[in-house]
């Protein structure tokens, strides 16, 4: 249907933040009726534009046309009201209600002044068979699986009148099998005539359900309406990135016979007693880089946390220099020298309100140069910040600013620079170049390899399986809480990894 | 270090940035395995701290300016608010105000005020070591109002020389306040009862301990000829002076009483600020409050802290009574002054949980309640003093949320265009 006027067609978007542009004279073309994937690195963009799109933002520059007729929206609903909808990454539901109550929560139908239930419930029915989605009106939202909340967003946008629906990364929070089942429901959508316009980083899912694909990079498009099948995943990264990717590797071996961490048949229950960690044995050297790869959710952040002692295993032990110290607390074993990348930086790893240097102090707070005795030593912490801010590159004005006003890999930097301060024994590295710049990334991977040289003894975890693999002494493979293979790094492909984690079988696993 | 500046500041999204599978060709047959964390993939919210905990927790504009500049800002709102409420109940602002002005600033009523705010003062700080870790000491009025009783009798039975029979007073309302408060703090962190409620349920069963044991078969005397049931007095060795002799030692000379303990409220003021700034522990206690997650993480056991805070927040309850109680009364009776625990509340929010904060407001408080006696003068309710303050507190909690927010989105501003122009430290170390 290439003669159609496109549903959506953006004209030289151009959008300046103080100080940086975000977007810079994009065109992007969207025919009615076809699943349209945009592509782009985190900060590529993608984010702002969506939310010009959406109502959000106002472009500084360019235009907007749906269907053929220059629009200007002012919130999302106007978006609305010109049938564009979007599916947040982040459900915004009210889990204490049904499905029907929470669609048509702000658009009620009314019938002699009261909320008309039972036409509604009836639409929500015809919609979902329509689009081929099984979802029953009445459960309550609490009650639904991450795949099914995600179904009743996208019945709420399609409630209100969507023609065009923008999914923000929809497969994030999904499992495989939801993924399947959510690009099955999409290809029913595109088959009833709507459009869809998908937000990922992640290039096989791009491939695979794409009709059309842009790539943005540094905000601006480098490339619109590819055909899937005619381009490979390694020239869509290629677009995406923009030059050669630094190679995560190890050089010689550094490891020695010294196990640092030992960790012997842990176990962690959940509060209703079934068991995320499920009799976990890990042995970590000096020297060495311990991988351990798996489906996010399958008992990495458990078991990191009881390593940490923020959780408590309820049986194994965990070993630390000879000694036992499943029983010590958090504060204890980060004096001995177990430091802590968390996960999520937001919740575990910074306070947001806090300075750059009371983030330095935060985790170390009973160490040099942070305090001398029962008080807090400000010139000490003040001074050790400004070394890791010049020694990690962190990109911050000043180091009084609060680090909620640096960007995400910038305060990543930080909390790496802080963990690897104070010369420890022991570091448990979740997602350690997790949002970082390509250039910052090979920096920390350097910083890594130095401390493993020095024996550093490291647990890493990472979605990205080319870190795990080119970082990796030894690696493993966590499913369902168990440790269920262990896998050569030097001569696995992530394709392999990748189905050890999903639990097929590698056939020749070493 | 890479000279490529890369970053797009205002909305970095930190997940991992290069596809999992790029070495490979046939990826459409690859399952699904990168999964980035969404809840770290977001791009950082500058109002991720909802405004209610900002205010309760006292976070408010950072820069010298603004944090002078907004109270003063709100004050004049809230005057002109006033005006107006004045206005409509038929009575002249100007003139109403301006026989308030006159009426709290003799020198009777500033000695009253400077009592009266001493009282405040230290409530509102017992309130604020709560509120700097999100915790609720609701029962800060039980907790003065028990130790207030329980230490004036012992005070009233014991008669000791000189310094030792205040000293036991105020460290025995110290540890009697500190332990009731201590029963909340446990009930948390062994039962996960809710340190709201707690405290409020200690407070009416403070209040009927009190009732149950102010009475002449227990600790309260026999006074013949008197309506008020009491506690013995304190023997004059165990009074404590006013502080009028000492003022007009250095020449100025006030009427009335002055408590003698109000050095006593202002080293509370300097050494909590000390704690919360300069200390490990109260660096431990700021984090608390501003993320239970990360504290967490960094190594704090939050069960400990929470009653270690508790029993502090009564500690310093326990003090409020103690300037009226060795300095006025010198007993428990039911002339006691009462609600000082509410009204700190209210303080602790006025004062941003600040020392200095709370002090200005304590007076501010203070300076209401004595010249609202004159009001009635001037045909005026009295109760009018009562929309004074809530207008008070209102206006200078919205302003200063919204200064707040405001100065954070210039802040995320002027960092990026700090950034863009190349200004970062690890730059200009390099020069």
């Amino acid at each position: 249907m290439p003669d159609q006027v496109p549903a959506v067609r953006l004209t030289s978007i151009t959008k300046r933040f103080p100080g940086v542009v975000a977007n810079r004279d994009i065109d992007l073309e969207i025919q009615r009726g076809e699943v349209h994937a945009l592509c782009g690195e985190n900060g590529a963009g993608k984010s702002t534009l969506m939310k010009i799109l959406y109502g959000m933002q106002r472009p500084d520059e360019g235009t907007i046309e749906i269907d053929g007729e220059k629009v200007s929206f002012r919130t999302p609903a106007d978006a609305i009201a010109r049938g564009i909808g979007m599916v947040h990454q982040h459900f915004k539901l009210a889990d204490n209600l049904t499905v029907l109550e929470n669609v048509i929560l702000g658009a009620e139908p009314r019938k002699a002044g009261r909320i008309d239930f039972g036409s509604a419930r009836e639409k929500i029915r015809a919609m979902a068979e329509q689009y081929g989605m099984r979802l029953d009106p009445d459960t309550l939202v609490e009650e639904l699986g991450v795949g099914d909340r995600q179904r009743v967003e996208i019945i709420k946008v399609l409630y209100r009148g969507a023609k065009v629906l923008i999914l923000d990364e929809p497969t994030a929070v999904l499992v495989p099998q939801e993924v399947d089942e959510l690009f099955g429901n999409l290809r029913e959508l595109r088959a009833e005539g709507l459009t869809v316009l998908f937000i990922s980083h992640k290039l096989d899912e791009v491939l695979s359900v794409a009709d059309s694909i842009s790539v943005i990079r540094r905000g601006t498009t480098v490339a619109t309406r590819l055909n899937p099948r005619e381009v490979t995943s390694r020239r869509l990264a290629e677009l995406m990135v923009g030059s050669e990717l630094p190679t995560p590797e190890l050089r010689e071996s550094t490891v020695t016979e010294d196990v640092e961490l030992a960790v012997k048949d842990l176990v962690v229950l959940t509060s209703e007693g079934r068991p995320v960690v499920d009799g976990v044995t890990l042995d970590i050297r000096r020297g060495e880089i311990v991988g351990l790869a798996g489906v996010e959710g399958n008992g990495q952040s458990e078991l990191i946390e009881t390593i940490m002692g923020i959780r408590t295993a309820d049986s194994g032990t965990i070993g630390f220099a000879g000694e036992d110290v499943t029983g010590w607390t958090t504060r204890r074993r980060r004096e001995a020298g177990i430091a802590y990348i968390p996960e999520d930086r937001h919740r575990h790893g910074l306070v947001l309100e806090g300075s750059l240097w009371e983030n330095r102090i935060l985790g170390h707070q009973t160490e040099k140069p942070n305090s001398r005795g029962p008080w807090i030593d400000r010139r000490g912490a003040r001074r050790d910040t400004t070394r890791i801010v010049q020694e990690y590159d962190v990109r911050t004005p000043g180091i009084e600013v609060p680090i909620g006003a640096l960007s995400g890999g910038n305060q990543q930097k930080l909390i790496v620079g802080r963990e690897m301060s104070g010369e420890p024994k022991v570091l448990i590295a979740a997602h350690p170049t997790r949002g970082i710049d390509v250039g910052a990334q090979a920096a920390i991977w350097e910083h890594l390899r130095r401390a493993r040289a020095a024996g550093l003894a490291v647990l890493l975890i990472s979605a990205d399986l080319e870190e795990l693999i080119g970082m990796s002494d030894t690696l493993h493979v966590i499913l369902r809480g168990r440790l269920v293979a262990e896998v050569d790094p030097a001569n696995v492909t992530p394709e392999e990894l990748g189905s050890a984690m999903t639990g097929a079988t590698v056939e020749d696993a070493s | 270090m890479s000279d490529d500046k890369r970053d797009l500041p205002p909305e970095d999204t930190p997940a991992v940035a290069k596809p999992a599978e790029t070495s490979a060709d046939e990826a459409a047959e690859t399952p699904s395995v990168a999964k980035a964390t969404p809840d770290a993939a977001r791009p950082d919210d500058p109002d991720k701290v909802p405004g209610w905990q900002a205010i309760l927790r006292g976070l408010g504009p950072r820069g010298l300016g603004l944090k002078i500049g907004a109270p003063v800002l709100a004050l004049l709102i809230s005057l002109v608010i006033t005006m107006i409420v004045l206005r409509i109940s038929g009575a002249d602002p100007v003139s109403s105000i301006q026989s308030m002005v006159d009426y709290g600033t003799t020198s009777n009523s500033i000695v009253d005020i400077l009592n009266r705010a001493t009282r405040y003062y230290l409530s509102a700080i017992a309130v604020a070591i709560g509120f700097r870790m999100a915790l609720f000491n609701i029962g800060v009025d039980g907790q003065y109002r028990l130790a207030a009783l329980l230490a004036a009798s012992l005070g009233g039975a014991i008669t000791l020389p000189a310094p030792f029979g205040q000293m036991l007073v105020i460290v025995a309302a110290m540890v009697i306040g500190g332990a009731w408060a201590s029963i909340a703090g446990l009930l948390k962190v062994t039962r996960g009862v809710s340190e709201v409620i707690s405290t409020i349920m200690l407070n009416a069963i403070a209040t009927g301990i009190i009732a149950y044991l102010l009475n002449t078969d227990r600790l309260a005397a026999d006074r013949p000829g008197s309506n008020s049931v009491a506690t013995p007095d304190i023997p004059s060795s165990g009074q404590v002076g006013p502080l009028n002799g000492f003022l007009s030692n250095i020449g100025i000379d006030l009427p009335g009483r002055l408590y003698g303990l109000l050095p006593v409220a202002v080293l509370i003021g300097i050494v909590f600020w000390v704690v919360i700034n300069r200390t490990r522990f109260g660096f431990d206690l700021k984090i608390s409050g501003l993320s239970p997650t990360a504290a967490q993480a960094s190594g704090v056991s939050a069960k400990r802290m929470v009653v270690i805070t508790m029993v502090l927040s009564g500690v310093v309850a326990g003090l409020i009574g103690m300037p009226e109680l060795l300095g006025a009364s010198y007993n428990y009776s039911l002339n006691f002054p009462a609600g000082l625990g509410f009204t700190g509340i209210t303080v602790a929010l006025l004062g941003r949980n600040h020392p200095v904060g709370i002090a200005l407001a304590a007076i501010l408080f203070a300076f209401l309640d004595q010249s609202s006696d004159i009001l009635q003068e001037v045909q005026v309710p009295k109760e009018i003093v009562g929309v004074m303050q809530g207008v008070v507190v209102l206006t200078v909690v919205i302003v200063y949320e919204l200064v707040r927010r405001w100065e954070i989105r210039i802040q995320q501003k002027s960092v990026a265009s700090e950034l863009a122009a190349g200004h970062t430290v690890a730059g200009e170390a390099a020069k």
